[in-house]
């Protein structure tokens, strides 16, 4: 499956990375010799096999509805870039 | 003192022949003289070190000591220490301060170990050689043109150095066990699921497991008793008792059945690589083992499923580093896509960049069917590779890497940097334990054995890991970086 | 041309867990901004989500209640976007195996007729933050207390054909979550929140139309309003020759009117995945066996009940099903009195009266169930009338008097039945209108029913309206006839 610049660029997107035209060309030259590798998938039957998500066969536990956390706003708040009044502050989001 | 392992510190310390502040201060010493040449951590904690090292004599003192109270230690740099930078080897943490602990650090403050620092890494765990930190390339103590491996370099490399006599590292794809083969030690990555992945920063959340690494396997045994067990802060975490790893480092291998993969022997395996580790099998016959070939037939498809699934992951687990709540954040954002993008474009290094496009594209409508969902097939059939050689053979045996450390600078191409990981991926994929363990040397460069054992296996790796250190000397040998900076 | 109306719903429903679907932190609603978003709820590096066991119950609750299959497997994944109240750049959800499969809906219309909504499945999630637009110098806060706070996801197929149905829909929703006690159900604080999928169609055509999707649409009637608007709205577009196109829409409910709500946006790619920080969950028949012998009567089946077993008419076993509440006060009522007819009466008549009056909902009811039952004991045993009762009813709201007795005790309610004192009362009556009488005695047979209401009320006045007014009304006749 060929990737085309088109496709880095909307990855580039959806990821929310700037990239310059240059950082682009570089990107789907790289990028298309990782998907090569990765199309050697393709050669092998999987058909009947079902996916695997986690190593193990394990299942989730269950957390008891407690409340075990207490207000930790100002130590989270210390590597924050920008807070007032207590808000995490960003460009104006228009709706 | 630095040329000491783990057991033989803890040994000195509770006779009383040595203090946990005369130890401590000696490996900040070392580092302190001859890091400028290594490059191993990025950030050193004298300070708390020295008062954590007071307190761990007052303990001892007190007659309140464990096994590990007052071994200095260090953390690779993608474990949160509350109040010290955890930086994950990026720009986009260079300001990150964690308010929390990892269960692992806590874990080892509890059992009294004293962290030096945290060492460098491939940024975000994403490398095979440590060139991919924001903070510079970290160099092999036993040549320094050579690489240390990765992700977990600075860590194997301040064990070599003796800067430390072990060091927890993170591994995703063999980023414990390369670096420690390249660095002429033990590291040990253990069952997915066995050590709480709490806090630790997360590269591909089905894959990363943390383990300990040390000169000796029964050095790891030590801190694979601190560290692993269930917690309840991880759901992937395992609830399922945790032996006491030193008590069978001692059982005998006779009649033990090692399994050789005819693929972990094949074309790019390096002759001189080869030779080591075929010796070291001969080693194990001589101990009472049985050795065949068996055969991992889908391990061509392993770094192929592996650079779906992992870049998959971290495409995700990435997302959170957005400039608002924490992290690098771009100057006067013009607008909040302009936050978002220039703010990630600045703090990501180029092989994030790399992953988290092919993890995006690979997730994208119309390709997430060919790729991400055929790569969980193979995973699967990956994982069954394993669990069949397993009805035959109790351990299986073979190279960590196909090379030992290339030079600095020496693999442009990342696909070339891929494929570095042939022998170690499949196994994470898998979520079965493997450890390397030095033996020998190729170009003056150590050859790691990679023994591999099947799911909760660890007890018995570092067993049959523990017997060839007894019946050999390349886990004792140093670098001479290591003695010229004594 | 006849067009049909297409419109499947998707609620969001708050579950009412002390703390978050993924972390420790409480779900209060209310609190100083950014008080109660734990590292989790943060997406801090490292941390890792651990789910709610009552969040799970409450899903599996819904999904019993709602007849729907619950598979014994079910996976969260991410859906990935970036915005700025979703701090880790995914929402957990669950795209491909929810834990709430296939089920229905009773719904009951206008004419008392019912219909069954299917549903498609429900899923857990978690909520996103709140995005604040005030300014702070031109920049927008972020108050993350809401994220992580479970949500159960409901859509329906695109079984309802009009605003009312999807209005009762959304009705029968609420009253399933709040019987439950899943849900505080709470729409103006958004424990609720709707989003509605609306397209037209010309009738008898078998294929959807192209559908719009309605954001915000957070009341019972602001779900009518927007539909009918979007309706129109669609119908209008179609036959001016253009075209629905498929957008989401925002509903604005001060200008009545819905809008597209980006324009310039691209589809979006969520790029769904299976969670790898979270299993499956797997559920065994021996937990939903425990749960389904927990669940409450639910409205559908008291709306049954109520109609079958205690003859109330559909309206009404309809209205006194609609809430929990409503049904337990109106069933503790009818247990007291023993009538549910006047039961029911009595709750919808005179109680809901003064409880709209006052903007009181029935949980805060100053006139007990057990008083209000005694009361109505009172009138079906004679002791009182129905006027009287009236009386009783206000003293009891008014809080004067412990009980339907001691208020007919102390204000002499107590109905005359004493034949006696009803003639004497009569004989005055008729010996101080000597007019009226006159005129009952000249008028026509058939107009002289009418006339006797006069003397009924002057009967009822003396008595300070304790007489009995059936007794009054024969007695009063037989003795007016005489004077003919």
């Amino acid at each position: 499956m060929a990737l085309e610049e088109s496709h880095v660029r909307r990855a580039a997107h959806l990821a929310r990375l700037a990239v310059s035209d240059d950082q682009a060309s570089g990107f789907v030259d790289d990028l298309s010799r990782i998907l090569d590798m990765v199309d050697q998938l393709q050669s092998l039957d999987t058909d009947g096999v079902a996916p695997l998500a986690h190593p193990l066969d394990a299942t989730q536990r269950l957390r008891a509805d407690e409340v075990t956390e207490t207000n930790q706003r100002d130590a989270f708040q210390r590597c924050a870039p920008a807070v007032e009044n207590g808000l995490y502050l960003v460009p104006r989001v228009v709706e | 003192m630095h040329d000491k392992t783990v057991t033989q510190l803890a040994a000195a310390l509770k006779s009383g022949e040595l203090s946990s502040r005369e130890l401590t201060s000696h490996f900040l010493q070392r580092i302190e003289k001859a890091d400028g040449s290594l490059n191993s951590f990025i950030t050193v904690t004298a300070e708390q070190a020295m008062s954590q090292a007071a307190a761990a004599d007052k303990a001892r003192a007190d007659g309140k000591a464990g096994k590990l109270t007052g071994i200095p230690l260090a953390l690779k740099d993608i474990f949160c220490t509350q109040d010290v930078k955890t930086s994950c080897g990026s720009k986009m943490l260079d300001n990150f301060i964690a308010p929390y602990n990892a269960t692992v650090v806590e874990k080892l403050r509890a059992a009294g170990t004293i962290s030096l620092g945290k060492t460098n890494m491939d940024e975000f765990a994403m490398g095979s050689s440590n060139e991919n930190s924001h903070y510079g390339a970290v160099k092999n103590p036993w040549d320094l043109s050579a690489v240390p491996g990765g992700s977990s370099g600075g860590s194997a490399a301040a064990v070599a150095a003796g800067f430390v006599p072990a060091a927890m590292g993170t591994d995703t794809g063999g980023s414990i066990r390369q670096p420690a083969a390249f660095c002429g030690i033990t590291g040990l990555k253990p069952t997915y699921g066995r050590v709480s992945r709490y806090g630790i920063i997360a590269y591909a959340s089905s894959l990363d497991q943390a383990g300990p690494m040390a000169r000796t396997a029964e050095d790891c045994a030590l801190l694979l008793n601190v560290i692993a067990g269930h917690d309840v802060r991880d759901s992937t975490s395992v609830a399922r008792g945790v032996p006491d790893y030193t008590e069978t480092l001692n059982a005998p291998l006779s009649g033990l059945k090692i399994g050789l993969p005819k693929e972990y022997f094949g074309d790019g395996l390096d002759p001189e690589v080869e030779k080591a580790v075929r010796e070291a099998v001969k080693v194990y016959e001589s101990l009472g083992a049985t050795v065949r070939e068996v055969s991992l037939p889908h391990t061509h498809y392993a770094i192929p499923a592996y650079y779906v699934i992992a870049p998959a992951e971290a495409s995700s687990n990435l997302s959170r580093y957005d400039g608002v709540r924490f992290g690098h954040r771009c100057d006067s954002p013009l607008d909040l896509q302009d936050l978002y993008t220039r703010s990630r474009a600045e703090g990501f290094g180029e092989e994030v960049k790399r992953r988290i496009l092919i993890g995006t594209h690979t997730l994208s409508e119309g390709f997430f069917d060919a790729y991400y969902t055929k790569a969980q097939k193979v995973r699967r059939l990956i994982r069954q590779d394993f669990l069949d050689a397993f009805e035959d053979v109790d351990v299986l045996m073979g190279p960590a890497s196909p090379t030992p450390a290339f030079d600095l600078g020496a693999k442009k191409d990342p696909v070339s940097m891929y494929l570095q990981d042939i022998y170690t991926i499949a196994v994470n994929l898998a979520g079965i334990p493997g450890i390397s363990v030095p033996a020998g040397f190729a170009g003056g460069r150590p050859v790691g054995l990679q023994i591999l054992g099947t799911h909760f296996a660890e007890a018995q790796l570092l067993n049959v890991a523990h017997q060839f250190q007894q019946a050999t000397d390349w886990h004792t040998q140093l670098p001479a970086f290591a003695e010229e900076n004594a | 041309m006849q067009w049909e109306t297409v419109i499947g719903l998707e609620v969001h429903v708050q579950l009412a867990t002390r703390s978050k679907i993924f972390s420790g932190a409480s779900t209060a609603f209310g609190a100083e901004p950014n008080t109660q978003a734990c590292a989790v709820d943060l997406g801090l590096p490292g941390v890792l989500p651990v789910l709610n066991e009552q969040a799970v119950a409450m899903a599996v609750q819904f999904g019993l209640a709602v007849h729907a299959e619950i598979p014994e497997v079910s996976i969260f994944d991410r859906k990935n976007y970036f915005y700025p109240d979703l701090p880790k750049g995914y929402q957990t959800s669950q795209m491909y195996h929810p834990i709430v499969g296939a089920g229905e809906v009773e719904i009951t219309l206008d004419d008392d007729t019912t219909k069954r909504i299917r549903i498609h499945h429900a899923h857990l999630e978690e909520d996103a933050g709140k995005s604040l637009h005030e300014d702070f110098q031109g920049m927008t806060g972020i108050d993350l207390n809401r994220a992580g706070t479970p949500l159960l996801e409901i859509v329906s197929e695109p079984d309802m054909r009009s605003a009312k149905e999807a209005a009762a829909y959304l009705k029968a929703i609420h009253s399933i979550v709040t019987y439950l006690g899943i849900s505080d159900g709470n729409m103006a604080e958004g424990s609720m929140r709707c989003d509605v999928n609306v397209s037209v169609r010309p009738k008898g055509q078998e294929a959807f139309g192209t559908r719009a999707e309605i954001k915000n649409v957070n009341s019972f009637r602001f779900v009518e309003r927007a539909i009918a608007f979007e309706v129109e709205r669609q119908i209008e577009l179609i036959e001016d020759g253009g075209k629905v196109v498929q957008e989401t829409r925002l509903f604005d409910p001060e200008r009545d009117e819905t809008r597209s709500m980006r324009t310039k946006e691209e589809a979006n790619d969520y790029r769904y995945f299976p969670c790898p920080d979270l299993l499956p969950v797997v559920l065994d028949q021996a937990y939903l066996e425990h749960l389904r012998s927990q669940l409450p009567e639910l409205p559908a089946d008291k709306r049954a009940r109520f109609q079958n077993e205690l003859g109330l008419s559909a309206y009404d076993a309809n209205v006194l099903s609609a809430s929990r509440e409503m049904a337990e006060f109106f069933e503790e009522v009818q247990r007291v009195c023993g009538d549910a007819k006047q039961a029911a009466n009595w709750v919808q008549g005179e109680l809901s009266g003064a409880l709209n009056r006052e903007n009181l909902s029935i949980q805060n009811s100053p006139v007990s169930a057990q008083q209000l039952g005694e009361l109505i004991r009172r009138v079906l045993d004679d002791t009182i009338n129905g006027k009287a009762a009236k009386q009783v009813f206000q003293a009891l709201w008014n809080g004067q008097g412990e009980n339907a007795d001691a208020v007919i005790e102390a204000k002499g309610l107590k109905q005359v039945t004493d034949t006696g004192a009803i003639e004497a009362m009569i004989d005055q009556v008729i010996a101080e209108s000597p007019a009226q009488v006159a005129q009952y005695r000249d008028s026509e047979p058939e107009k002289r029913g009418k006339m006797i209401g006069y003397f009924v009320g002057q009967v009822m006045k003396a008595s300070r309206g304790t007489a009995n007014p059936q007794q009054v009304n024969g007695v009063l006749k037989e003795k007016l006839d005489a004077l003919l």
